[in-house]
């Protein structure tokens, strides 16, 4: 019998190894450990998010729903995603409701590249931006982003990695792991690009509401999506979802958002690789989107102390790490100590029991930072940034 | 029948096999009587009993007693189930002497308690009075004395 290893697809197989899950793995194994090293909330979503889950279950909602979503539904999110973002999609036909983001992604490229196709993105990014172009056949192309500019998307390099296979550009700003937010400057530059060359544009927007604004990062900030721009919302696919903000990860619940012919393809793999996003999820989703927004702004309050935490601290253990003005990561620069990210990882985790990701899971420019993300309890990060001051002391 | 019940309410992660040696028997009996006290609504169901505070969470807890208005079919029944429904309320009995359900609801602060009683059980029709109680320790809760902590329950490394 030929070895079970050579009948995997050489597409999957060509996947190197998550390095998450290395790391995953080896935290598994020990006891009192505080991670730093989780990529959702510490809160449970909102109560009366759940219990909107909990009376659609009891009034017998379990059945399939409409491919796009409940209507109802995309409604809400046309409303919300208007506010948010300044740009008005039609729920009949140019939303589409999908299994978390990361459907959405999978979707998204799966519609539009074909084999040898590029997408241009940025690094340090999600972990999943790669495999999911991979598996698409599209071939991913990065820009690494510098921590000496903030982790800022340069346009000049977007225009430097554009060729005549280039059919995409991916964004996502707040960015994870970094926490980067794009200035709008930047952003219109790009803009500019994509319409030059005719490109369409996929802005990955989950952290968007996580903005840490005024002199201590407390007050809110309005994002601001590519697709507002003039001459945007025709080719831009906006994806945004309902795991960071409100909490709702196991939900596995979020949306694109673009022109009619886009959703209709992204639709028609969905339709049948998905069927439809869970009814539950989508109901509760609903009642997020009515009524969430003070939950949102007190889990953001939440982190935006954590993240005041963070800095002070980091910055007294001359920790050297950029301010970030989104999300829920710090991303510090490790250089200094002479170690690889992932010893400086491993490292912090045997003598002082506090895991952190290595950078270098994010992409090559990862390397030479750690991930330290503060939807972690206040008390437990107090402790993790003692034990990380004694270890960097000693190095 | 018993004594395996006694055996589940102490530790239910026991293996067949562990449950087998304890009581003498085969493995096929304990599955057996698994699958009847399962089948006849014997046991609800399994749980870790957890104590709030040690495990960091902000909870408050209420005994309430509630007197209920009986119907003509079926008596408290309809009332107290869906009471019993609310997730808010943890547990739920009907009671003998002074008042007719012994309810127990659970929530992040008093606020919230305090409103979901006011807001969505007194207001049931049929509910005639509620008393509430707010619980300020657990000493010890379904069998267990509080002394464990818990810790945070994601997944230590997620991307």
């Amino acid at each position: 019998m030929k070895p079970l290893e050579d009948r995997i697809a050489n597409q999957v197989k060509s996947i190197p190894r998550s390095g998450i899950r290395d790391f995953f793995e080896l935290v598994q194994g020990r006891d009192d450990v505080i991670s730093l090293g989780v990529g959702e909330p510490d809160f449970s979503a909102p109560w009366h998010i759940r219990e909107a889950a909990i009376f659609s279950l009891e009034k017998g909602n379990t059945s399939y729903t409409s491919n796009l979503g409940l209507l109802s539904l995309r409604q809400e999110i046309a409303t919300y995603v208007e506010n948010l973002f300044k740009v008005a999609y039609n729920p009949a036909n140019e939303i589409l409701v999908t299994v978390g983001v990361s459907e959405a992604l999978d979707l998204v490229f799966r519609a539009l590249l074909n084999p040898g196709d590029e997408v241009i993105y940025h690094e340090p990014c999600y972990v999943s931006y790669n495999p999911t172009i991979t598996l698409a056949y599209g071939v991913p192309v990065t820009i690494q982003t510098k921590v000496e500019d903030n982790f800022v998307l340069r346009a000049a390099d977007v225009e430097a990695a554009i060729t005549d296979k280039t059919r995409v550009i991916l964004l996502n700003f707040p960015t994870n792991p970094t926490g980067a937010v794009e200035p709008v400057d930047e952003l219109e530059k790009i803009a500019a690009l994509a319409i030059k060359h005719d490109l369409i544009v996929v802005t990955d927007e989950i952290y968007c509401e996580l903005i840490y604004n005024g002199d201590n990062g407390m007050e809110a900030g309005a994002h601001t999506s590519i697709a507002s721009f003039p001459g945007m919302r025709e080719r831009t696919v906006l994806l945004h979802g309902f795991s960071k903000a409100f909490a709702m990860t196991g939900f596995r619940l979020g949306y694109a958002c673009a022109p009619t012919v886009l959703t209709e393809a992204m639709m028609k793999i969905h339709q049948y690789s998905m069927l439809c996003a869970p009814i539950m999820s989508q109901q509760a989703a609903i009642e997020a989107l009515k009524n969430g927004a003070g939950e949102v702004e007190h889990m953001r309050r939440a982190y935006a102390q954590r993240r005041n935490l963070m800095l002070r601290r980091f910055a007294e253990m001359e920790l050297p790490c950029f301010s970030p003005g989104g999300a829920f990561y710090m991303f510090p620069d490790i250089r200094k100590y002479g170690l690889t990210s992932k010893e400086f990882a491993l490292r912090l985790l045997e003598e002082e029991s506090v895991a952190v990701v290595p950078g270098s899971a994010f992409g090559v420019a990862g390397e030479g930072s750690v991930r330290a993300c503060y939807a972690t309890a206040y008390d437990k990060i107090e402790i993790a940034l003692d034990r990380i001051a004694a270890f960097v002391k000693r190095l | 029948m018993d004594a395996l019940l006694d055996l589940l309410k102490k530790d239910a992660r026991l293996t067949t096999r562990q449950m087998a040696e304890r009581l003498g028997r085969s493995e096929a009996e304990i599955e057996e009587m698994l699958t009847s006290l399962k089948g006849k609504g014997a046991i609800l169901g399994y749980h870790a009993v957890i104590d709030p505070e040690q495990a960091g969470e902000r909870h408050v807890s209420a005994f309430i007693e509630v007197k209920l208005t009986p119907e003509r079919d079926g008596g408290f029944d309809r009332l107290a189930q869906r009471i019993a429904r609310f997730d808010q309320v943890t547990s739920c009995y009907l009671m003998s002497g002074g008042y007719d359900l012994a309810v127990i609801v659970e929530g992040d602060d008093l606020r919230e308690v305090a409103r979901f009683v006011s807001e969505k059980l007194s207001t049931l029709d049929g509910v005639l009075s509620t008393a509430t109680h707010f619980q300020l320790k657990v000493y010890k809760q379904s069998g267990f004395l509080a002394t464990e902590s818990h810790g945070d329950e994601r997944l230590p490394v997620t991307p």
